[in-house]
């Protein structure tokens, strides 16, 4: 699907998203980062404000650059079946799935959500791009594939006042949408998709519509939330509340599959973390022999949640036993300001005589120029940092 | 249900049946499984007029490993390789032939230079030939996920080149290697007659020309298998060595099942377990080898979406568009070729007067036309062989090139001309060869997809460059005859060594399974 933009598009490194003229309004210092081609907002504000609103109100972020894709046709449900690692029969229409795919050999090529629309119509979403994956994938099957990531824009709308605001909004009905349900509205003679998902690990919703209608969209969202707090914010926010989750970011806590050059640097499903999305029942998907080969014979990562002392974030961080043999390095981490903790994601080699009972994070950070370093002792977490009932209550509160 | 047999083999083509009479002599009980009504896949002798009886693809016997033949003791079961060796002769329309043999050459036209060089160039290939040759007869080794096994295969392979050619040779031959042929016999000769006629030899049955890199390792690959066996117009038709082999197979207790089409392997949990055939009906077995083509294999037989996505779309990716024709002549006598007597028409004749002649008929391929004057092997088997032909006359069977599989406008419209082309260029080394012609076969690579199940009409089952040779043939997951489909086997042509009637493929994949290779 091409859309609106002008031949000389290719003279800008990155493309405005739909709610570009918005965003600039309130970006103060217009920190953008290319998101897949796309024009992204780093902060407009203060990131500790951004971050406060998808905890205590209600945030808004564009989503718009995230690869999506239309897959239709009568092999629809087989075809993702085969591509990703879930059994996707249990999937039904109306609903959203989570899950990993991974390349021949077991390793993850991204990871996304899955939207069944209808018996045979499904979108993905993903971080990545996907559709050269896609295409290979679809070999032997009757599915048509779109990509969409041009034509529908999308605001992820999460925190604890977010159903008040989109209730505001009049979208009727919307207090029984359950975690990972859709539900359509018609919007302005168009259509509006709101469904119940999120990467901040809170009571939130992503909102779907054509592009043209963007603009529309932000104005009342805004209005509704006037008296909700509601903000908008940029990926560095998002980022602490996504750790707090316990999410995992493709290109931060895992490189793409379909990105490494190097034996061994990309990782497998079990070694993100991720043994539970993986059902080794099915006859078949790509990655199901490397998968049951690694089940068998073990795994050579792990992806742990770290608390680790102090208030010095590890970014970056060897991990140690016992302060000496090197297990393993941090690939994400914060301080989190609500649980107030000092939390990180690591990939630690697997190693079956050594315990995680004394680990060690050598943080080097740093004060006017001056490097200091610190040891601190890191505990493993394994549960998400952060996950309030407010998530997933039917109705949500009106906070 | 207990499974009757230990092994189904799909297909009874050359390489189903070496692979069916080793895995029998190994004890094991096997079913052959062949669709048509005839063992033999393309290695066969059919009628194509009353009376007049031709090989259908390949016509010279010239790699047959004479390993298979002893061991499997062919000569016992009735195949005569006592048909009269053959050189080749380089045709000329002024009838200054060029007669090729293995280590010396003779033409009016050629200096004495070229002489002597011809017996050094040969023999300097030939050496680099048995550097490769041992390989054809191995599983090639896994560069992934290398195990010990694999390391001193590896390492094996190194020794080869590097002791068994000696320092010297070993730098010569990574120096040519990568060459084009073209190049090579530039280095080497004046006469450009003979550099055509060569060069042939390492473009014949693939989508190359002579200048393409790649033509020197196809050279050296026709060598290393036939090292150890002298070119010869097998008695009775190419088929006579599939009928030997299936008599082998089945006394060694094989079955073998004609009209039997296959039209899938069943999978059980992501395991091959059986097949079905196209009425319904299933047979079962643990093992499962496919002697088809690897697209036929993997996209047909087993589907696209029983496999994982990585290899199938290798496997569609693979180079299988064949630009080789086949032409069976029926002749009311023998033609007058310019230059030639009688009694060496009996011999290889081949159609390539220079390198530019082919690259020009190779230009036409490119752009999804017939070659305007196209080159040729030619036979005329009937010489040797007086029953393949009504008494008195003969059968010429002819290997063109090139004709592109997708032709544009398709080849319906275009075979009569194509055909008419063929006779032209013939007639300008016989001229009385039009009038001798009683009926014309002419087999295009949609045919011979169409007669034998060979995607693309590739009769290498996919091209055989370097890019699909040893472990990437067909395609790296896959290259040593077990598939990542647990129970299912390659042994044909599309899997190393490659096509040609050899039967390393057959082996080669019935000492992977009785190893149980992993």
């Amino acid at each position: 699907m091409r859309a609106q933009y002008d031949k000389e598009h290719f003279r800008k490194h990155s493309l405005p998203t739909p709610f570009y003229p918005r965003m600039a309004e309130l970006s103060q210092d217009s920190s953008w980062h290319c998101w897949k081609g796309y024009l992204s907002a780093d902060y407009f504000e203060n990131v500790e404000l951004e971050y406060f609103a998808i905890r205590n109100a209600c945030s808004v972020m564009d989503l718009s650059p995230m690869s999506k894709y239309r897959i239709r046709g009568q092999d629809a449900e087989a075809f993702f079946d085969r591509m990703v690692t879930r059994d996707m029969s249990k999937l039904k229409p109306g609903r959203v799935g989570y899950s990993v795919w991974c390349n021949d050999q077991g390793k993850v090529v991204d990871d996304g959500t899955i939207f069944r629309f209808g018996e045979h119509d499904y979108r993905l979403c993903a971080y990545e791009r996907q559709y050269e994956w896609l295409m290979i994938s679809s070999a032997g099957f009757d599915v048509d594939i779109t990509d969409e990531t041009e034509g529908v824009a999308a605001l992820s709308v999460q925190g604890p006042t977010s159903f008040a605001v989109l209730s505001k909004m009049g979208l009727s009905g919307i207090e029984t949408l359950k975690p990972f349900g859709i539900v359509h509205f018609p919007y302005h003679g168009g259509k509006l998709m709101v469904s119940r998902t999120g990467f901040t690990g809170d009571l939130g919703y992503e909102l779907w519509v054509g592009g043209s209608k963007a603009l529309t969209l932000w104005d009342e969202l805004f209005e509704a939330g006037k008296h909700y707090g509601i903000r908008a914010i940029g990926t560095h926010a998002l980022d602490i509340a996504r750790i707090e989750a316990g999410f995992i970011q493709a290109g931060d806590d895992f490189t793409p599959a379909n990105h490494t050059i190097r034996k061994d640097h990309d990782r497998s499903p079990f070694e993100l973390g991720l043994g539970w999305l993986v059902h080794l029942d099915k006859p078949n998907f790509t990655g199901r022999r490397a998968l049951i080969r690694e089940k068998e014979k073990g795994s050579r990562y792990r992806l742990v949640k770290l608390d680790i002392d102090g208030n010095k974030p590890a970014h970056a961080s060897y991990i140690f036993h016992g302060r000496k043999k090197v297990a393993g390095v941090v690939t994400s981490a914060v301080w989190s300001p609500t649980c107030k903790q000092n939390i990180a994601f690591a990939s630690l080699e697997v190693a079956i005589d050594d315990p995680l009972n004394d680990l060690w994070a050598e943080i080097y950070y740093q004060r006017e120029l001056q490097w200091n370093r610190v040891w601190q002792r890191c505990r493993v977490h394994d549960e998400p940092f952060w996950s309030p009932p407010r998530r997933r209550a039917t109705p949500p509160g009106l906070f | 249900m207990t499974d009757r047999y230990d092994a189904l083999i799909i297909g009874a083509g050359h390489n189903g049946l070496v692979c069916a009479a080793y895995l029998a002599k190994g004890g094991q009980k096997v079913l052959v499984l062949e669709r048509s009504e005839q063992v033999g896949g393309a290695a066969i002798t059919r009628e194509f007029a009353p009376g007049f009886k031709v090989s259908a693809c390949a016509h010279i016997l010239h790699m047959l490993q004479p390993k298979i033949v002893r061991e499997l003791k062919l000569k016992t079961h009735g195949l005569n390789l006592n048909g009269p060796p053959i050189e080749t002769i380089s045709l000329a329309a002024d009838g200054n032939k060029l007669t090729i043999r293995r280590h010396n050459i003779e033409g009016a036209e050629v200096s004495d230079t070229d002489k002597v060089a011809y017996t050094r160039f040969i023999k300097r290939m030939e050496r680099h030939a048995r550097a490769l040759a041992p390989q054809l007869l191995k599983t090639p080794l896994r560069l992934a996920n290398a195990g010990f096994g694999n390391v001193i295969k590896l390492a094996g392979m190194g020794w080869d080149i590097r002791f068994g050619l000696g320092k010297k040779r070993m730098r010569d031959f990574l120096r040519i290697i990568g060459m084009n042929i073209h190049d090579l016999l530039d280095e080497v000769f004046e006469s450009e007659a003979l550099k055509g006629a060569l060069a042939l030899d390492a473009v014949l049955g693939t989508a190359m020309e002579p200048r393409m890199p790649g033509t020197v390792v196809t050279y050296l690959y026709r060598l290393a298998g036939g090292l150890k066996s002298i070119p010869i117009l097998p008695m009775g038709g190419m088929g006579s060595v599939t009928v030997a082999l299936a008599d082998a197979a089945t006394s060694f207790g094989a079955e073998i099942r004609t009209a039997a089409l296959v039209e899938s392997v069943l999978l059980e949990g992501g395991c091959a377990v059986g097949v079905v055939f196209a009425g319904g009906e299933e047979v079962r077995a643990p093992t499962i080898i496919s002697n088809a083509d690897p697209k036929t294999t993997f996209l047909k037989l087993v589907g696209a979406r029983n496999l994982e996505a990585g290899l199938a779309h290798r496997i569609s990716n693979l180079r299988t568009s064949g630009r080789a024709a086949k032409l069976h002549m029926a002749l009311n006598s023998l033609p007058d070729f310019t230059g030639l007597e009688q009694d060496a028409l009996g011999n290889r004749l081949v159609i390539a007067p220079s390198r530019k002649y082919l690259e020009h008929a190779f230009n036409h391929s490119k752009y999804g036309e017939f070659s305007a004057a196209p080159a040729m092997e030619i036979t005329i088997p009937s010489l040797a062989d007086p029953s393949l032909a009504p008494a008195g006359k003969h059968v010429l069977s002819a290997i063109v090139q090139y004709a592109p599989y997708d032709l544009k406008g398709g080849w319906d419209a275009q075979k009569d001309t194509f055909v008419e082309r063929v006779v032209d260029v013939i007639s300008a080394y016989a001229p009385d060869f039009r009038d001798k012609i009683t009926t014309v076969e002419c087999l295009t690579p949609v045919d011979i997809e169409r007669e034998f199940g060979m995607t693309g009409g590739h009769w290498h089952h996919g091209e055989l460059a370097i890019d699909q040779m040893f472990m990437m043939r067909p395609t790296y997951g896959t290259a040593q005859y077990r598939t990542p489909i647990d129970g299912l086997y390659l042994c044909g042509a599309g899997a190393h060594p490659g096509g040609f009637v050899m039967g390393a493929a057959g082996h080669n994949a019935a000492q992977a399974i009785i190893a149980g290779d992993k």
